[in-house]
């Protein structure tokens, strides 16, 4: 009998970035599936099995358990007891075991605007943030990998190093900055720009300020990444053809950084949305943001269910969307090689 | 009527010794330095209108640094780079009517190989029927149509070879740069390449200027070749003038193989020059253009196919060497022979295999004398 014919490796193609899309399959199990049914068939190797197995061990134990933990309680109903939520399997009498699946807690997260204008108003701040780190962290990537070769580690170290400070402090320290009889209101004022103090802390605005600062990093060094590692002579060729800088930069470093460009957005994005400490450090009562009704939820009401369904709901909705945008983008890329055989 | 001689045909008077041709590319006494080093130091040529011109060096010798120069990627401390008549030292690569093939081919890997060709043509503002004509006719020339579709990382290194000079000539420049062209190419791929490459420009006429390290390229491609060797340019001349009238001992040495003898010029009689060569006992009798002071320190420089070898001793006084055979090299068409002298020095002399025979005529530790003609040694000074 003929081995099974080894399935050809995907074609390397450098416009599409999948480290995002690999994390979320394995967190879904298909590569996990594959491995299992290919050393069974003796494609894939134990020691290559055992090297991949490290990271969804590690994904199991640390996300794929707590979560099915929080699912759980999710179902459940809040009580004043410890834990605060009922059990899903209580012992009936005579022996019968009873499954309580509780939906109220979803209904709810439908039913009160006050859940899906949170989660709304979470994506564009989320949004928004996103762009402004974009377009502050790419003029600053590219500065970078345009430096000369020795400044570059300084520049470098410049932008990792506000994380060798606690982040809560950072965070802080902006208050300092916004706050009425704050830096920037004195600065302001000095220049003789305002009279009064403007309403800084507390605002959107703030907020805003606080996601890009804290984030910016997440977005500059995967642009660095791709930007560094561009071919100089592409743009040599590009001038030779008799294209100006400005317009080379735009038809060849911008669609080659693409795969950069969506790795900082997603590094921003995701975790930007589920924000809490900045919105809560500088935000004000109407900044209504996801994260911050989770902890609500959690910590004041101690309405542990209805946390966990903001938590699950939260979650999905991020996932989806990035599942669904990956898998396009694969088929857009699959298409594109069909119709170049 | 014009002769066929080799891959091209010559021309009863070539450019570059027609006193009336005017240059399409001059360069005048440009110099650029990286650092302390000199990668081109006061380099001075022209080249004319249809030539297929190859700058040969080994590597660092400072070829690649002009070739960037005259595409604008370069910028001359000092010196001009004058194309077509026009002054271009400063004028930036996107405004030059120059175009250049990368070593790297520099394809764009997120366009396919139509949009790759069409790239120059959009940048200069042509209509969308005109290009798609072009990028045809381009696509034809290279043979690359079933291919239009394609992203470069799809092709073989062959066919990337070909979608990098389509692109380069699709806007049909003046003049063509081209950086070690085959260099990423196989042997076979390569010698098959060289003859397309010279097809393509005898078709369209375009000048071509090449850099390559590889002699034997740029022997069967070019209509000339500037040898350059740490930023300066050794000498400039066709293929045959560089090979059999080398004008310094690293060119004799660069191109082919050569026994080099140093000697001193001990007299001259009719355009011949007696030359002793102390180091190997032997007087030599050779051809030169012009006299030189007797006492005057040279090199006599012998290709190795132009030497004769008997196992009898000749009676010429000249131009004898006496040796042992101590290598023999079976190549099929040729034969390659070490000769070692009585001071150790080892000749290489190549004879062709004219009988099918048995036997080599000559075989291993035999005495030999090896001969020649005053025309076929050429002196070199310094």
């Amino acid at each position: 009998m003929m081995p099974p014919p080894v399935p050809p490796s995907a074609p390397a193609n450098p416009a599409s970035f999948t480290v995002i899309g690999m994390l979320w399959r394995w967190l879904l199990g298909f590569t996990f599936v594959a491995r299992v049914r290919g050393l069974a068939m003796g494609t894939v190797s134990w020691g290559r099995a055992l090297v991949t197995a490290v990271p969804f061990l590690w994904l199991i134990l640390f996300f794929g358990l707590p979560f099915l933990v929080v699912l759980k309680i999710s179902f459940s109903q809040a009580v004043i007891a410890q834990p605060p939520y009922t059990p899903l399997l209580t012992w009936a009498e005579d022996g019968i075991m009873v499954l309580r699946i509780n939906f109220q807690n979803y209904l709810l997260l439908v039913q009160d605007s006050l859940y899906w204008m949170a989660y709304l108003n979470s994506v564009r701040i989320a949004a928004i943030a996103t762009v402004a780190c974009l377009l502050l962290g790419y003029p600053m990537a590219y500065a970078i990998s345009k430096a000369k070769a020795e400044l570059r580690v300084p520049l470098l170290m410049l932008i990792i190093l506000p994380f060798w400070t606690s982040f809560l402090i950072r965070v802080y320290a902006w208050i300092g900055i916004l706050k009425t009889n704050g830096l920037l209101n004195n600065v302001l004022i000095w220049l003789g720009l305002i009279d009064q103090p403007l309403p800084l802390l507390h605002t959107e605005f703030s907020v805003l300020v606080g996601i890009v600062y804290s984030y910016l990093p997440f977005m500059v060094l995967p642009l660095y990444a791709t930007l560094s590692r561009m071919d100089e002579s592409l743009l040599e060729a590009a001038a030779d053809l008799g294209c100006r800088p400005g317009k080379a930069f735009l038809t060849i470093t911008l669609p080659l950084s693409m795969p950069g460009v969506i790795a900082g957005s997603m590094l921003v994005f995701i975790p930007a949305v589920g924000e809490f400490v900045i919105p809560d450090l500088l935000g004000g009562p109407n900044t209504l943001m996801i994260g911050k009704v989770l902890w609500t939820e959690f910590f004041s009401n101690k309405d542990w269910p209805v946390a966990s369904a903001v938590a699950v709901a939260t979650l999905l909705l991020l996932v989806v969307p990035i599942v669904r945008f990956q898998k396009a983008q694969e088929e857009s890329n699959k298409k594109a090689e069909e119709l170049a055989r | 009527m014009p002769v066929a001689q080799g891959v091209r045909a010559s021309q009863s008077l070539e450019a570059w010794q027609d006193p009336k041709a005017r240059p399409i590319v001059q360069i005048e006494n440009v110099t650029k330095a990286f650092g302390p080093h000199y990668a081109v130091d006061d380099v001075s040529l022209e080249v004319f209108q249809g030539e297929f011109f190859s700058l040969l060096g080994a590597s660092g010798c400072g070829k690649t640094t002009l070739l960037r120069m005259l595409a604008g990627l370069e910028t001359p401390d000092s010196g001009r780079i004058v194309i077509d008549g026009v002054d271009m030292t400063h004028v930036p690569p996107y405004r030059r009517p120059v175009n250049m093939m990368f070593q790297s081919y520099a394809l764009f890997p997120h366009m396919t190989v139509e949009q790759n060709i069409a790239f120059g043509l959009r940048q200069e503002g042509a209509t969308k029927p005109q290009i798609r004509e072009r990028v045809a006719e381009m696509l034809r020339l290279v043979r690359l149509e079933p291919y239009a579709k394609r992203r470069p990382h799809q092709l073989s290194g062959g066919q990337r070879q070909r979608v990098a000079l389509a692109r380069s000539l699709a806007k049909h420049p003046r003049l063509l740069l081209l950086d070690e062209p085959l260099g990423a190419l196989d042997k076979k791929l390569r010698e098959h390449t060289q003859f397309e490459l010279v097809n393509i420009q005898e078709q369209l006429g375009t000048t071509f200027i090449m850099v390559t390290h590889d002699q034997e390229e740029a022997m069967t491609m070019s209509t000339r070749i500037a040898v350059m060797d740490e930023g300066r340019i050794l000498q400039i001349g066709s293929p045959s003038t560089i090979y059999e009238y080398p004008a310094t001992r690293y060119v004799a040495d660069f191109i082919g193989s050569v026994n080099l003898f140093d000697g001193r010029v001990t007299g001259e009689a009719d355009g011949v020059l007696v030359i002793h060569c102390d180091e190997v006992g032997a007087t030599m009798a050779i051809a030169h253009g012009e006299p030189l002071p007797a006492g005057a320190p040279v090199s006599v420089a012998l290709r190795p196919e132009k030497m004769t070898v008997t196992d009898v001793k000749p009676e010429s006084e000249f131009n004898v060497l006496r040796g042992v055979v101590s290598e023999i090299a079976y190549l099929g068409d040729v034969s390659i022979y070490h000769v070692a002298l009585p001071n150790k020095t080892l000749v290489r002399v190549q004879l062709t295999n004219l009988a099918r025979h048995t036997s080599s005529p000559l075989t291993w530790e035999q005495e030999v004398w090896l001969t020649w003609e005053p025309e076929n040694g050429v002196v070199l000074q310094s």
